[in-house]
């Protein structure tokens, strides 16, 4: 890579994602609540009212069917709306508009309109903000055809994803763990996109294939190192996107590897892992399988106030590494 | 209590002169030092780290809380808010067990799993703040339908932000509580601002009252600083729903001291805004000097309660630092009500 590529966080590579994509296209618009002069609850757009001023840094009401269905609207008639959730877990407020309306209406009028509408959920546990306002609900949504749901794990990859997403033509929803705002990275300058629908492996490896997703990429990777030193050599997929899923990436890891872990913080039943255990069930992968497939997700709980059991819902990296260890190593 | 109203229309006292004896007044004060005080206190308690998560705080709003919890019972009930640590205290509960919550310990009013977002006390009839801005309103209609349906007699108070009258649930709850004629009281909390958007930028009425005409019921204002004015409407709406005649909407108009939650550049207002109300408005002064004014209280009254106040809070900090946190293989508890594999 180029030596010159400056290091972002997340939420800047997120903000200078929007602003490049709102400078080269008139019709870019950003709404959500708090967005203006606060800058967003997480500071995403920060100061970018300054910049564009409030008729395209727009703030709303608190008002989540009612403004994620003006940008569905806004979408479908020649606008670029990215929609911003004050917290993911306001997406349930959203959801006629998300599931009946943006994701379907293209295919009820016979393809005669899209909704190239981006739709924002920050994400995910670990601040202490409890049950309400700490949830990963992204395979809801990925459960719906006509959306497209994508996790972007890294700084280089949310500001090529979001780019990606306001240039199709339909509704791209991004979930952005709130511990990945900080995180920071390479971020090249400039326009660049990273496409949706493609994983990333991360780090390659012989003997286990972990796939995970947005923050877990990051525990997953620490747990390999580690064990790396024990000599378990762990093939780690970012999977990037979990609606569509790149199929092809996962397949060839686990007929490489023959072992296969999934980790993600959503709660562990019917999520994620189901979806990529059953495909890899379904595939000419299963064959090549020398153990059970391992799910490691969130706990069957609503997210806990308690720091202590708060940290307990969700998988960590200790047990990311015993349960790999025992997966590598059989024992089961 | 009618013909003390008559003499007290006669003598021109405020409302709650002519309800209340002078030792509830003085416990009304007392309350309102211990909401404010709570506050500082869990504040500082964040500060040092000792509490983690986020809180908001309602500095600036203790005269709202205490005027419409006033006339309520036991057995009424509230639905409270994020910014919900007033009505807790004003309908009943224990500082301590607040604390303990706010420490995240097994002795805390949720057993450690919810936090200041979440604070509830049902023995009391507070059934719970919300980290959702407007879900509690409908709630409070279905509690106030329940106690419709089983004729208990229990009225409902519905406590929400100016910022919740943009969401669809709140349009659609007055909705059902009018056709319904439901026991219910709600009550916005108007301090200016849904976190940075003032309701001028948010709201298409001038006054979040002015929404109760659309639905066929009561829209009355108050200062929401003045104990005893929020206490005359909390009265006539709560004697307006035990009589049957249904729902009222009251906009309580005050103002927050503190940022919206934990980090706040204060961007969307003024420093000379918030002077203005903590100078010339502040809620328990202005009560103070009235009760000083009408020879409810003295300063070494005032003093007095000052310390009952701190040495309660301070038994409350330490109780929540005693306390056991969870078990983490209780993990799951409380999921269910009947443990499910
Ligand atoms: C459905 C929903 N949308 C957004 C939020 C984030 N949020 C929490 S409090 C708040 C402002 C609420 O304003 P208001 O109702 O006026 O209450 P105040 O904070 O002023 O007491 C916002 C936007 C939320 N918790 N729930
Ligand atoms: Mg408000």
């Amino acid at each position: 890579m180029d030596a010159a590529v400056r290091e972002l966080s997340y939420s800047q590579a997120i903000q200078e994602a929007m602003a490049i994509a709102m400078e080269a296209d008139e019709r870019v618009i950003l709404m959500g609540e708090d967005i203006g002069v606060y800058g967003g609850a997480f500071q995403v757009t920060g100061d970018l009212v300054e910049r564009f001023g409030p008729d395209r840094v727009m703030d709303t009401p608190i008002s989540e069917l009612g403004g994620a269905g003006v940008a569905v609207g806004a979408a479908v008639t020649g606008l670029r709306p990215i929609f911003e959730f004050q917290f993911s877990d306001f997406a349930t407020l959203g959801m006629e508009q998300i599931v009946n309306q943006a994701a379907k209406m293209r295919f009820m009028l016979g393809g005669e309109v899209s909704v190239p509408v981006v739709m924002r959920f920050p994400a995910g546990s670990g601040t202490g903000a409890a049950a309400q306002h700490s949830q990963s609900l992204e395979a809801w949504l990925a459960h719906v055809p006509g959306l497209k749901v994508i996790q972007p794990a890294t700084p280089h990859d949310v500001k090529g994803m979001l780019l990606a997403a306001v240039a199709d033509p339909d509704p791209v929803m991004i979930f952005e763990h709130k511990l990945l705002y900080k995180m920071k990275g390479p971020v090249p300058e400039g326009h660049y996109t990273v496409p949706i629908g493609k994983a990333e492996v991360r780090r390659e490896g012989r003997d286990l294939t972990i796939v995970a997703t947005s923050i877990m990429v990051h525990k997953a990777l620490e747990a390999a190192e580690t064990l790396a030193g024990e000599g378990i050599d762990i093939e780690v997929i970012d999977l990037r996107t979990i609606r569509p899923i790149d199929r092809e990436t996962v397949i060839e890891s686990v007929k490489k590897t023959s072992r296969l872990m999934c980790v993600y913080e959503a709660v562990k039943t019917l999520g994620i892992g189901a979806e990529i255990s059953a495909m890899i069930a379904e595939s000419e992968a299963f064959d090549y399988l020398d153990a059970p497939i391992v799910r490691l997700g969130g706990a069957e709980t609503p997210i806990p106030y308690n720091p202590e059991l708060e940290k307990a819902a969700v998988p960590q990296v200790p047990g990311i590494v015993a349960a790999a260890r025992d997966l590598a190593k059989g024992v089961r | 209590m009618a013909t003390a109203k008559k003499a007290a229309e006669q003598s021109n006292l405020p409302f709650a002169y002519t309800q209340y004896s002078h030792e509830q007044l003085r416990d009304v004060l007392r309350k309102m030092y211990l909401i404010r005080r709570f506050e500082e206190g869990a504040e500082d308690s964040y500060m040092r780290g000792l509490i983690h998560g986020t809180m908001h705080l309602s500095i600036g709003q203790e005269a709202s809380a205490m005027g419409i919890c006033m006339p309520l019972t036991d057995e009424d009930q509230i639905t409270s808010t994020h910014r919900g640590h007033g009505h807790s205290i004003a309908k009943g509960a224990d500082v301590k067990k607040m604390f303990a919550e706010f420490f995240g310990k097994t002795t805390g009013y949720c057993k450690g799993r919810g936090g200041s977002m979440h604070i509830a006390d049902v023995s009391k009839g507070n059934l719970g703040a919300n980290g959702i801005v407007a879900g509690g309103i409908p709630i409070a209609v279905g509690a106030a339908l329940s106690a419709k349906r089983l004729g208990n007699g229990k009225v409902v108070v519905s406590f929400f932000g100016d910022g919740a009258n943009n969401e669809g649930a709140f349009h659609e709850s007055l909705n059902m509580a009018s056709i319904w004629k439901l026991p219910v009281i709600f009550v916005c909390e108007n301090n200016g601002y849904g976190m940075s958007t003032s309701t001028a930028r948010s709201t298409a009425v001038a006054n979040i009252a002015d929404r109760a005409a659309a639905y066929s019921m009561p829209g009355v204002i108050v200062d929401g600083n003045n104990f005893s004015e929020v206490a005359e409407a909390s009265h006539a709406a709560i004697e307006r729903a035990r009589a049957g005649e249904g729902p009222t909407l009251i906009e309580s108009k005050t103002y927050r001291y503190r940022g919206h939650s934990k980090s706040d550049r204060n961007r969307y207002r003024t420093k000379e805004e918030i002077e203005d109300w903590m100078t010339n408005r502040d809620p328990i002064t202005l009560f103070e000097t009235e009760l000083k004014e009408f020879g409810v209280i003295d300063d070494k009254g005032i003093e007095a309660i000052r310390e009952d106040v701190a040495r309660e809070i301070a038994e409350g900090i330490e109780f929540a630092k005693e306390g056991p946190m969870p078990e983490i293989s209780d993990l799951a508890q409380f999921v269910y009500t009947e443990e499910v594999a």
